[in-house]
């Protein structure tokens, strides 16, 4: 190699006696900030919630009365009295909607609270379990996986009846098996983890395990989940119902108003009844997924891609 | 060389190079902050520095490329005249792979483990139609033999799995060379490797590098390595460059007090008498720890023995405020001779003994007592705290956990304890992910302290760490040792360290004991085969030194395999200089007694051991 070589020695200027500390290498702590279309999914989901909860105060006249009682006719247009118009049974549209939003969120939110409930415990256990124990409880959950979930929910229903409780119940264990396979595989991710491993060795017991090393990392996405979930169980609860064995009328639900109103489609004066409760659900539900798909890009899109 | 040697011709120019972090409020960090320098065909520029130095940025804006976050600030990085941080990525296509190539850390992490070596390799070339299949083929049959591999004309018919560590690497850059790059950018390529392998790598790189006539930028934090393979080392501290110049110059006559520091922290080679003698002043009549002809493994085999035998009959004492090394190549048993000692992995056959009483063999079996007296520290402290609790809580529930404190006399012995490792108190209401990577080290050794444990198992505590700070904290658990009285039981693949640290050495080959005794011992004759290979491979701080390695007998059969598991005969064997065919590959090897203390296991007598030097 030859002889002209570009650096001389070259040093940089100093100060005597600079100490050269380690430098930290650690980010920042960064706090979730909404983008638009995360605030957009939170505005309307707030304002569903709002509506569930004040819904009856809210409406005009109860779900079951009759906006004119001296006009009966079918699917009437909006109108002062009825500014959503009328059913096909002349009710006002506008009360059964908000009546019928805490029926429809309040039954989904339960259900997927109890798949929570179901699936957290039941999946997190296996995680730590030994391999038989998580063999056999996997298996049986793969089993209840492989029924299409309408198809066991109208089986159930209409062996037992329909009732509130019962669509609670049916659903939540329905989608357990869902946040099963997920809160296990998160269990068993986190659990090779070397600071569980240096709780085993402290002699930590199996609650301190699940409580205090494996659900603080495993919440926040499950979190995430949780909303996904939801939107999965509205649609389940509107499902049943549109087929007949959800919410029984009178009673108004969301789903059930899309499938009694389904005439106003082909002869109606007018399509309001059966479009608001179709479009409250498709509000609600993609607003859901702003929000979970904002939050997952937040925490670097990795949930998205393990579901 | 291959290529025109007109050593003028500058391949990569850094120009008042100038890279910022974006924060999330729109703010700008300047994270390199005009940095200069050349490197000229068939040279090779090192740039060296701590984590954070900014030295893998610098090297990425060689390829146009910088991570998500930051940006080019300003300043030009030229590639053979052009501006490589002004292009766009349409530009950049053509030029990454076959101007320019990159080769990371990690080798495993680089191939894809279903697609065939060769095709890999040949990949990029291929892909950007500077070679037909034909001549990438060739070209890369060429490589493999200039790269030393063994068999070149059917291995890239394997899969990546079906080489050793060693060859991935040196076949990482056969994938790097084979489009033929005027500059190859290596970023810490033997850093996770053991010293072992790390010359034969090395050696490949260097002579390739030099037959291909290419430019290379040499990304490491180790400068003995630097001094093998570099001809300029430029010197990198917070994006800035702190000094620069040809290699011995800043060897032998380093300038900048930071670049001194560096050296300073460089281990030494380990020799004899280089321990810190440690007193006795904590000793009593049993030892703290005392580990009996144990074997153990993994999996469930025939008649309840492990399906894979890893550790055999291993025996040590651990004496009390005393340090016992363990050492060996990934893969010889140390972690799992650990675990046994934690009760994470119990042992299929021997005996432990806590304090002279025997102990149960599996954590759940053992009292909060027993548990309290041995502690684990592991080796990546990333993984090794709950990211969601505060150094609070993690320091807080051992001392709950095994004192019963709470309350003042809780905070005020986390306090204590944070003290004890040299960190501030305010720190205990951060998360781990606030501090660095040092910081994490010194609370994961904080927690463990906090269990007043008589027994402190370290696996690997300073491999992840930067040679300074990797200083500091053996600094800190000598001071440990001489103010507690913990006995610790140091795992490492890196000699120096243990040999500035430990009174006994235990030197595991395929989980037997090669050789074990009180440190200065076993690091002088006589040597056991694997001992000798170990000590000549540690790199030293001269030029020339991996010239003189490589033509050595030891280096030469060393080199040429892995750890294997046997069952019979003498595990060291393929790569012994001084085996004897037909006994050492048979029979297990004797067990010798060198004086009191000092343990070789091998078929050769000790005078034959004592030869050489």
């Amino acid at each position: 190699m030859s002889k002209a070589r570009q650096n001389e020695h070259y040093v940089a200027p100093y100060d005597t006696g600079v100490s050269f500390d380690e430098l930290p290498d650690a980010a920042p702590s960064t706090r979730y900030k909404p983008s638009w279309t995360g605030w957009i999914g939170i505005v309307v989901v707030s304002f569903w919630v709002f509506i569930a909860i004040f819904g009856p105060w809210l409406a005009p006249i109860g779900e079951n009365e009759l906006p004119f009682p001296d006009d009966y006719s079918e699917f009437q247009l909006p109108r002062p009295g009825a500014w959503l118009g009328t059913d096909e049974s002349d009710r006002d549209v506008l009360s059964r909607l908000l009546y019928g939003a805490g029926r429809t969120i309040g039954i989904s939110f339960m259900a997927t609270v109890l798949a929570y409930f179901i699936g957290v415990i039941l999946g997190i256990g296996a995680a730590i379990s030994t391999p038989r124990v998580d063999m056999i409880v996997s298996r049986i959950n793969d089993a209840f996986l492989s029924l299409p979930t309408i198809m066991l929910g109208l089986v159930v229903v209409a062996a037992v009846g329909s009732s509130i409780p019962v669509l609670i119940i049916t659903a939540g264990v329905i989608y357990a098996t869902v946040v099963f396979r997920l809160a296990r595989a998160l269990g068993q991710e986190i659990m090779v983890m070397d600071f569980v491993e240096a709780a085993r060795v402290r002699g930590e017991g199996r609650w301190w395990i699940i409580t205090r090393e494996i659900w603080p990392n495993a919440a926040m996405p499950l979190l995430t989940d949780f909303g996904l979930r939801l939107i999965y169980v509205i649609l389940f609860i509107s499902s049943l119902s549109f087929l007949g064995l959800g919410v029984q009328p009178p009673q108004a639900d969301w789903g059930s108003m899309v499938r009694e109103n389904l005439g106003a489609l082909s002869y109606g004066a007018s399509v309001i009844p059966v479009v608001a409760p179709a479009l409250a659900i498709a509000t609600l539900t993609v607003a859901i997924n702003l929000i979970v798909d904002d939050l997952s890009a937040h925490s670097g899109g990795k949930l998205s891609k393990r579901l | 060389m291959a290529r025109k040697s007109d050593s003028n011709d500058v391949i990569f120019e850094a120009r008042d190079l100038k890279i910022n972090a974006v924060r999330d409020d729109g703010s700008e960090l300047p994270i390199v902050k005009g940095v200069d320098f050349k490197v000229r065909r068939g040279e090779v520029v090192a740039l060296i520095g701590e984590s954070g130095s900014g030295k893998t940025t610098i090297s990425l804006a060689a390829l146009g490329y910088c991570k998500p976050g930051l940006k080019f600030a300003g300043g030009e990085a030229l590639l053979n005249g052009e501006n490589v941080t002004a292009m766009d990525t349409e530009a950049l296509r053509p030029i990454r792979g076959e101007k320019v190539a990159y080769l990371a850390q990690s080798a495993a992490a680089t191939f894809n483990p279903s697609i065939l070596i060769n095709e890999q390799v040949t990949e990029a070339p291929v892909i950007h139609g500077s070679k037909t299949r034909e001549q990438a083929d060739a070209k890369a049959l060429s490589l493999y033999k200039a790269l030393e591999l063994p068999d070149p004309e059917n291995i890239g018919a394997r899969y990546p799995h079906q080489v050793s560590g060693g060859q991935l690497q040196r076949l990482m850059a056969a994938m790097a060379l084979c489009g033929e790059p005027d500059l190859l950018v290596l970023d810490e390529p033997t850093t996770a490797l053991d010293v072992t392998t790390q010359i034969e790598v090395l050696k490949a790189f260097k002579q390739v590098i030099k037959e291909e006539g290419a430019a290379a930028i040499y990304v490491t934090h180790d400068l003995a390595v630097v001094a093998q393979v570099a001809d300029h080392i430029v010197v990198l501290y917070n994006g800035e460059i702190k000094e620069a110049g040809p290699v011995e110059t800043i060897i032998h006559k380093s300038e900048h007090p930071y670049t001194k520091r560096l050296m300073a922290a460089i281990k030494p080679l380990p020799e004899p008498g280089l321990g810190e003698a440690s007193n006795h002043e904590h000793m009593r009549d049993a030892p703290a720890l005392v580990a009996r002809n144990i074997d153990a493994g993994y999996g469930k085999g025939a008649d309840g023995a492990p399906k894979t035998m890893v550790l055999r009959d291993v025996n040590v004492a651990i004496e009390r405020g005393k340090t016992v090394g363990i050492i060996g190549e990934s893969g010889c048993g140390k972690s799992t001779l650990a675990r046994v000692f934690a009760g994470l992995l119990p042992p299929s056959a021997g005996d432990l003994e806590l304090d002279g009483h025997p102990v149960a063999p599996n954590l759940a079996a053992r009292t909060r007592d027993e548990l309290r007296r041995v502690q684990f520290v592991y080796q990546m402290a990333d993984t090794a705290l709950n990211p969601r609790q505060r150094i609070n809580d993690i320091l807080g529930r051992p001392l709950e956990f095994y004192g019963g404190l709470t309350g003042a006399r809780k905070a005020e012995r986390i306090n204590e304890l944070l003290e004890m490792v040299e960190m501030p108190p305010p720190f205990a209401e951060r998360f781990p992910h606030e501090l660095s990577g040092g910081q994490k080290q010194r609370i994961n050794l904080a927690r463990a302290l906090a269990a007043e444990p008589e027994v402190v198992l370290c696996d690997e505590v300073t491999s992840a760490l930067d040679t300074i700070v990797g200083a500091n904290v053996i600094e800190l658990l000598k001071s440990l040792r001489r103010e507690t009285g913990v006995s610790f039981v140091f795992i490492s693949h890196d000699l120096s360290t243990v040999a500035s640290f430990a009174d006994e050495i235990v030197v595991l080959y395929a989980g037997r004991v090669a050789e074990q005794g009180p440190t200065d011992k076993v690091l002088s004759p006589p040597y056991h085969p694997y001992t000798r290979l170990l000590i000549s491979s540690v790199p030293e701080m001269r030029t020339g030194w991996l010239e003189d390695t490589v033509a050595s007998q030891e280096t030469i059969t060393g080199m040429t395999g892995g750890v294997e598991l046997t069952d019979i005969g003498c595990p060291f064997f393929a790569r012994c200089p001084l085996a004897i065919e037909g006994t050492c590959d048979t029979t297990a090897p004797p067990r010798r007694i060198e004086g009191e203390d000092h343990v070789i296991e091998c078929h050769r007598e000790v005078d034959e051991l004592l030869g050489g030097g």
